[in-house]
C-alpha cells in the first residue's frame, strides 16, 4: 500500500465519520421533534388519568346509581347528595337556549356568505366574526349579567337577576362564529357545477342554496352544529357569572341554575383540602363533562364520515 | 298542468327575486347583530368605566374600596403568565408541527397523534384546569403559581399553534425542499434554513391568535385555585423581598401567587356592590383592548401574507 492511498483512506474515513455525526444529530433532532408531538398525547393521557383516578376514589364513597338518579346536588352540605342530573339539567337547558340562537343565525350567515355575498362583503364580515369569536368569555359573562339581563327584564318583569335564559342567549351569540365559519367552509366545498345546473333549470339563488347546496353540504353542517353543542356544554364563565351558581333541577330557562362547569368554578373558588370528597367531586363532574363532549365529538366525526358526499 | 301565461311567469320570477332579497336582508341583519354586540359591549364598558380609566387604575392594587381599586397586580400577572405560556407553547407547538409535516411517516403512531390533536381542540377549557390541578399543582408541586397557570394555558393553546404551523408549512411548495436537498442539505437543515423562515408569518399569526385566546381564559385558572385578591407583585429578580432582606433569584417570580385580568373582572362582577361594576367595566375594556388588538394584528398579518407570497 502506498502512502498516497493511506491518506486517501484517512480522508474517506474522516468524511464517513463526519457523515455519521451528521446522521446522529439528524436522528437526535427527529427524536426531539417527535417528543414535542407526543406532548399532545401525554396531555390526553394526563387528562384521562387525573379525572379517572380521582373519580374512582369518589365512586368508592358515592354509588354510581345515586350519582345518576339522585335529584339533589348538595355535596358540600352535612346531608350530602350527589345527583349529577341536577347539574346536567342546567347544562342542557342553557346549551339548548344557546343552540336555538346559534344554529339559525350561524346557518343564515353561512348561506349568505357562501351563496350571496360578494368578495368585498366577505372580506369585512369574516374578520368581524373572528373578532366576535375572540371576545373573552368573562367579558361575555359581564355582557349577559349587566346588559342582557336588564334588557330581558323589561320584556319579562318576573325574570330573576340570574337566569339560564340570558346566559344561554349570550352563549348562543358566542357560538355563532364557530358554526358560521365551519358551515360556510362546508358549503363552499360544494362544486360550482351543481349550482350551475340548478341555475340552468331556472332556480333562484335561495332555492339553489336550500335545495342543492345545503343538502350537499349536510355532513359538514351537522359537524359544525355538533361542535357548537360541545362548545356550549363546556362553556364556563358566562354561566358562572350570569346563571347563578345554586344547584336547581329545572327545565325552565327563566330560572337560575348551576351547570357542571359553574359548579367546578364554585368549588375551586372556595378552599377545599386536597384529597377530600368535595375535592374529588369536581373531578367526577369534570369526567361527566368530558364524556358528554366526547360523545358529541364522536357523533360529529361519525356523521361527517357517514354522510360525506364525495365529488 | 296548465301552461303559464307570461304574466304568471313574470310574477313567479318576481316572487323568487323578492325571496332572494329578503334572505339577503336577513343575512345582513344576522351579521349586523354580531357587529352590534361587539359595539354594545365596548361602548357600554367604556361609558360605565370611563371614570376609572386613568393612570391610577393601572398603578393601584385591588382594594376593598371600589373607587381606589386598580389592576396593577392583574395586568402584571397577565403579562407574566402569557410569557410563560408563549415560552412553553411556541417551541413545543412549532416542533410538533414540523415533525408532523416534515418527518412523520404514515403509520398508526402518526394517526394517533393527529386524531389526538383534533380531539384536544374540542376539550372544554375547564378540563385543562382540572388536569393542571391534579398534575402541576399537586403531583409536581408547583402550587397555585404563575408557572402552573402558564403551563396550563400553554397546553390549552398547543393545538392552535400546531395546526397553524402545519398549515403554514403545507403552503410551502415541494420544490423548495427538493432544491435544498439537491444541494446536499439534510432534512433538518432544510427545515432550519428554508421551511421555518418561510412558514414564520403563518406561525406567528397562529401564536398571536393562541395567545389572544389564552389571555381571556378564566375557567382553567380559577380551577387551579388562583387567589382573587392579590395586593402585591411577584418578586422582581435580584430585589429584596419581605423583612428578611433576602434577594429574590432570577426565576423566583414563576412560583409566586398571582392574579390575572379575567379573574379580577370575575371577582368584581360577582360582588353585590354595584360600585365594583364600574371597575369590572373598566378592566373589561382594557382586556378587550388587549384581545382585539392582538386579533387585529393577526388578521392584518394574514391579509398581508396572502397578498405578498407568490411562489
Amino acid at each position: 500500500m502506498s502512502a498516497n492511498n493511506v491518506s486517501d483512506l484517512h480522508q474517506v474515513s474522516d468524511r464517513l465519520a463526519h457523515n455519521a455525526m451528521r446522521h446522529f444529530s439528524e436522528r437526535l433532532i427527529e427524536a426531539l421533534l417527535f417528543a414535542a408531538a407526543a406532548v399532545s398525547v401525554l396531555t390526553t393521557v394526563g387528562i384521562v388519568y387525573v379525572l379517572v383516578s380521582e373519580s374512582i376514589q369518589f365512586f368508592q364513597v358515592v354509588s354510581i346509581v345515586d350519582f345518576l338518579t339522585d335529584t339533589q346536588w348538595t355535596p358540600l352540605f352535612d346531608d350530602a347528595h350527589y345527583g349529577i342530573m341536577v347539574l346536567i339539567s342546567g347544562t342542557l337547558v342553557s346549551s339548548g337556549v344557546a343552540l336555538l340562537v346559534a344554529i339559525p343565525m350561524g346557518t343564515i350567515i353561512a348561506i349568505y356568505l357562501s351563496e350571496f355575498a360578494n368578495g368585498k362583503v366577505r372580506e369585512v364580515a369574516k374578520p368581524v366574526l373572528e373578532l366576535l369569536g375572540g371576545i373573552p368569555t368573562i367579558v361575555f359573562g359581564y355582557f349577559a349579567l349587566l346588559i342582557v339581563t336588564p334588557l330581558l327584564q323589561k320584556v319579562f318583569p318576573e325574570l330573576p337577576g340570574f337566569s339560564l335564559l340570558s346566559a344561554g342567549l349570550v352563549m348562543g351569540i358566542m357560538i355563532v362564529p364557530y358554526i358560521a365559519s365551519l358551515s360556510e367552509d362546508a358549503m363552499r366545498a360544494v362544486p360550482m357545477s351543481m349550482r350551475e345546473g340548478s341555475y340552468a333549470m331556472g332556480a333562484t339563488k335561495l332555492y339553489t342554496a336550500i335545495h342543492v347546496v345545503v343538502p350537499a353540504a349536510v355532513s359538514g353542517l351537522a359537524a359544525s352544529y355538533i361542535l357548537g353543542i360541545s362548545r356550549a356544554v363546556g362553556e364556563t364563565m358566562i354561566l358562572a357569572v350570569a346563571a347563578g351558581m345554586q344547584p336547581n333541577l329545572t327545565w325552565n330557562p327563566m330560572e337560575p341554575a348551576a351547570t357542571i362547569t359553574s359548579f367546578i368554578v364554585q368549588v375551586a373558588l372556595g378552599d377545599l383540602p386536597h384529597g377530600s370528597i368535595g375535592y374529588q367531586t369536581i373531578f367526577a363532574a369534570g369526567l361527566t363533562l368530558l364524556l358528554i363532549t366526547l360523545a358529541f365529538n364522536i357523533a360529529g366525526q361519525w356523521l361527517r364520515r357517514r354522510y360525506r358526499e364525495a365529488y | 298542468m296548465q301552461p303559464m301565461t307570461t304574466e304568471q311567469i313574470r310574477a313567479l320570477i318576481a316572487r323568487g327575486k323578492l325571496k332572494d332579497t329578503i334572505f339577503q336582508a336577513l343575512g345582513i341583519i344576522c351579521l349586523a347583530v354580531g357587529l352590534l354586540v361587539i359595539f354594545l359591549l365596548v361602548s357600554d364598558m367604556l361609558m360605565r368605566g370611563l371614570d376609572r380609566l386613568n393612570l391610577d387604575f393601572f398603578v393601584e392594587f385591588a382594594s376593598r374600596r371600589a373607587a381606589q381599586s386598580g389592576i396593577l397586580s392583574a395586568w402584571v400577572g397577565t403579562i407574566l403568565v402569557m410569557f410563560v405560556t408563549a415560552l412553553a407553547a411556541v417551541p413545543l407547538g412549532v416542533a410538533a408541527g414540523i415533525y408532523l409535516e416534515e418527518y412523520a411517516k404514515r403509520n398508526w403512531v402518526t394517526d394517533i397523534i393527529e386524531i389526538n390533536i383534533t380531539n384536544l381542540a374540542a376539550v372544554p377549557s375547564i378540563v385543562y384546569g382540572l388536569l393542571s390541578l391534579g398534575i402541576f399543582v399537586y403531583a409536581f408541586g408547583f402550587g397555585q403559581s404563575i408557572l402552573s397557570a402558564g403551563l396550563t394555558l400553554a397546553l390549552l393553546i398547543l393545538p392552535i399553534v400546531i395546526v397553524s404551523t402545519r398549515e403554514a408549512i403545507r403552503a410551502i411548495p415541494a420544490m423548495i425542499r427538493e432544491g435544498s436537498m439537491a444541494v446536499g442539505a439534510t432534512r433538518w437543515q432544510t427545515c432550519r434554513y428554508h421551511i421555518i423562515p418561510y412558514a414564520m408569518p403563518g406561525i406567528l399569526t397562529g401564536v398571536i391568535i393562541g395567545l389572544a385566546r389564552a389571555i381571556g381564559e378564566t375557567a382553567p385558572i380559577i380551577t387551579i385555585g388562583a387567589l382573587t385578591f392579590i395586593a402585591f407583585l411577584p418578586p422582581m429578580p435580584f430585589t429584596a423581598t419581605g423583612a428578611d432582606g433576602v434577594s429574590a433569584g432570577l426565576f423566583d417570580w414563576v412560583m409566586s401567587p398571582f392574579t390575572v385580568m379575567p379573574i379580577q373582572i370575575f371577582n368584581w362582577t360577582s360582588r353585590p356592590d354595584p360600585a365594583f361594576e364600574v371597575n369590572a367595566a373598566a378592566a373589561g375594556f382594557v382586556l378587550m383592548g388587549m384581545v382585539l388588538s392582538m386579533n387585529a394584528i393577526a388578521i392584518y398579518l394574514r391579509y398581508r401574507m396572502r397578498k405578498n407570497i407568490k411562489w
